[in-house]
């Protein structure tokens, strides 16, 4: 099975930033933090007039509290500077230009400079080496390669930790699994429902998943849950772990899992993390859900102040076992933008994701399609009729389907109606799965 | 003595069915006996086929889910009042039967197939009566 029953062995690539004190920590987060001020203030216009308007200088940066007088940074105001408008450096020092994969709208653009790309390496390198992975390691990126974050960013780090790295990019599923085979892969980074489709694909080719060399997996770039975790862990007989960016604020590298699979720990010498309530825009209680608001405090290129990530999670501050003293992050539950208010009910996919994996058989191949009839809201759950949970009777198939209506009712309040489907009618996605149909038009 | 049926799960939608009729047709496979049982959404089409493993195998191929179930073939007489005899012996004995349909033949007799909660039961039980199961063979020899 996975490694959990030998003894977890942790490894920490960088113990001066990521075994702080709580002092030391504060001390160097508010330098860096008055120093990026300082730099946005001079060469962000935009910055700077947000800065003036509030009647806010640099130098009034007394302590973190101070930081929340600030005004927050959202993805329009990315939008409205496109392309170069937000850049603190002049293009010449630039040497990387990304882009987000936001999946609305006009693409936002950030660049890099040759230190920003250095620190950025060594961000991805600690989540690789809590993630369990070392030098000894044959690192195969299943993430796209471009424009979007994922690929490059993981693979820099996988190339500072000294592993052996397969730039596979997405797609082309069987291949990868052939090069999992000739290569002797031992570490999987992708997206978790890309994983999920991998696993499914090796079964399907006859491959035995034990035959392979995997060993770890770093899953990232879209909310998953714990039992979909439970799912790849034992299709493919890895140990995998959760990890957080966003192109925005740098990609992947804000945060990533230890092998102790409980919240990730958050780069803390690189960002601060706040996390607000998304309506009334206040600071939420210690350790509650929230939108999470990133703010960068070591980047020159492209910083940020006060992002706000859309992303919903909360912060656990207890310490870890693994003898990180950062804080972590829980699992992303989900997105403001993909929260669905379904009769007035909040709800995330990830929630209803949780009630189909704890149905035995159940696999998460599922799609929500949400419609408005007579003025009310409906939800239709599809999900995939597997020989796991075929029966010769259909009223066994009938009694599956008001299992998970009643306990999505139980669980949310909310009525839904679930509907079996053939195998493999929902589509497969290879970069972030793309769950919800919404057809109201409001 | 028992009789392997295939079911296969089968969304509501046109063209399912005739795809599924063909891809057995092309295999060689003869469909035997067929039923097919719908809520408001899918069905689940039951068969007894000429060859259960290779139908099996090349509907997976087309993305079909399929499932095993173990049921009894029955042979009865030809004659008016012999279903209701045998089945008094079902109520007699207390099985249950969850379904049933008919098979084609080309004999006199009829045939008809059975689903009891428990098969095994089923075979333990009707043993010692008059009612007589045909076993996988004797089945397939119908065909040939």
């Amino acid at each position: 099975m996975t490694q959990a029953s030998e003894k977890i062995e942790h490894r920490i690539w960088n113990p001066r930033y990521e075994q702080m004190s709580e002092d030391e920590r504060a001390q160097l987060q508010l330098e860096r933090l008055q120093a990026t001020l300082q730099r946005v203030y001079r060469n962000v216009r935009f910055y700077r007039k947000r800065f003036e308007e509030i009647g806010f200088e640099p130098e009034d940066l007394k302590d973190f509290s101070d930081l929340s007088r600030l005004p927050f940074t959202t993805k329009e105001d990315l939008r409205d500077n496109y392309p170069y408008g937000l850049f603190a450096v002049p293009l010449r020092e630039v040497v990387r230009i990304h882009s987000s994969s936001g999946t609305t709208g006009k693409p936002t653009v950030v660049g890099y400079t040759k230190n920003d790309l250095d620190y950025w390496s060594e961000l991805v390198a600690r989540i690789l080496t809590a993630g369990g992975v070392t030098a000894d390691d044959v690192v195969q990126i299943a993430f796209n390669y471009g424009m979007f974050t994922g690929g490059f960013g993981l693979h820099y780090g996988a190339e500072k930790i000294g592993a052996s790295v397969i730039p596979m990019s997405s797609g082309n599923t069987k291949k990868q699994i052939l090069i999992m085979q000739d290569y002797k892969t031992t570490a999987l980074v992708c997206t978790p429902s890309y994983a999920l489709y991998l696993a499914e694909t090796v079964e399907e080719m006859g491959v035995d998943p034990k035959s392979l060399s995997l060993r770890w997996g770093l899953f990232g770039a879209e909310p998953w849950s714990e039992r979909m975790r439970e799912e790849i862990e034992s299709r493919l007989y890895i140990t995998a772990t959760d990890n957080y960016g966003l192109s925005e604020v740098i990609g992947p590298g804000v945060a990533g899992e230890c092998l102790c699979k409980n919240g990730m720990h958050i780069n803390e010498d690189a960002f601060i993390v706040e996390v607000i309530d998304p309506e009334t825009l206040e600071p939420v209680p210690e350790g509650e859900w929230g939108e999470l608001v990133i703010t960068t405090i070591h980047k020159e290129a492209f910083p940020v102040i006060r992002y706000r990530s859309r992303d919903i999670s909360r912060i656990i501050s207890e310490r870890c076992e693994c003898g990180r003293t950062t804080r972590r992050l829980a699992r992303i539950r989900g997105r403001t933008d993909d929260m669905l208010i379904i009769r007035g009910v909040n709800v995330f996919p990830s929630q209803i994701e949780e009630v189909l994996m704890r149905i035995e058989g159940v696999e998460p191949h599922y799609q929500l399609i949400v419609d408005r009839v007579n003025n009310l809201d409906t939800l239709e759950i599809l999900v995939e009729c597997n020989e796991k949970i075929m029966t010769d009777m259909v009223k066994k198939l009938e009694e599956l389907q008001k299992q998970i209506e009643r306990e999505i009712k139980e669980l949310y309040q909310i009525s839904a109606r679930v509907r079996l489907v053939e195998p493999r009618s929902i589509q497969r996605f290879e970069g972030k799965a793309q769950r919800v149909i919404d057809k109201r038009k409001l | 003595m028992k009789v392997k049926q295939i079911s296969v799960f089968m969304e509501n939608k046109p063209g399912r069915l005739a795809e599924m009729a063909s891809t057995l047709g092309e295999a060689g496979i003869n469909i035997m006996a067929l039923t097919l049982a719908e809520s408001s959404d899918f069905g689940v089409v039951r068969m007894i086929v000429s060859d259960f493993e290779k139908a099996c195998q090349v509907l997976r191929e087309k993305n079909f889910t399929v499932t095993e179930t173990e049921v009894l073939a029955i042979e009865i007489p030809d004659r008016p009042g012999s279903l209701g005899e045998v089945l008094k012996v079902f109520a007699q004995k207390g099985l249950n039967v969850e379904y049933m349909y008919a098979f084609v033949t080309r004999k006199e007799d009829a045939l008809i197939v059975f689903r009891f909660d428990d098969p095994d039961k089923a075979v333990e039980v009707l043993k010692d009566t008059k009612v007589k199961i045909l076993s996988n063979e004797e089945v397939l020899a119908l065909v040939q």
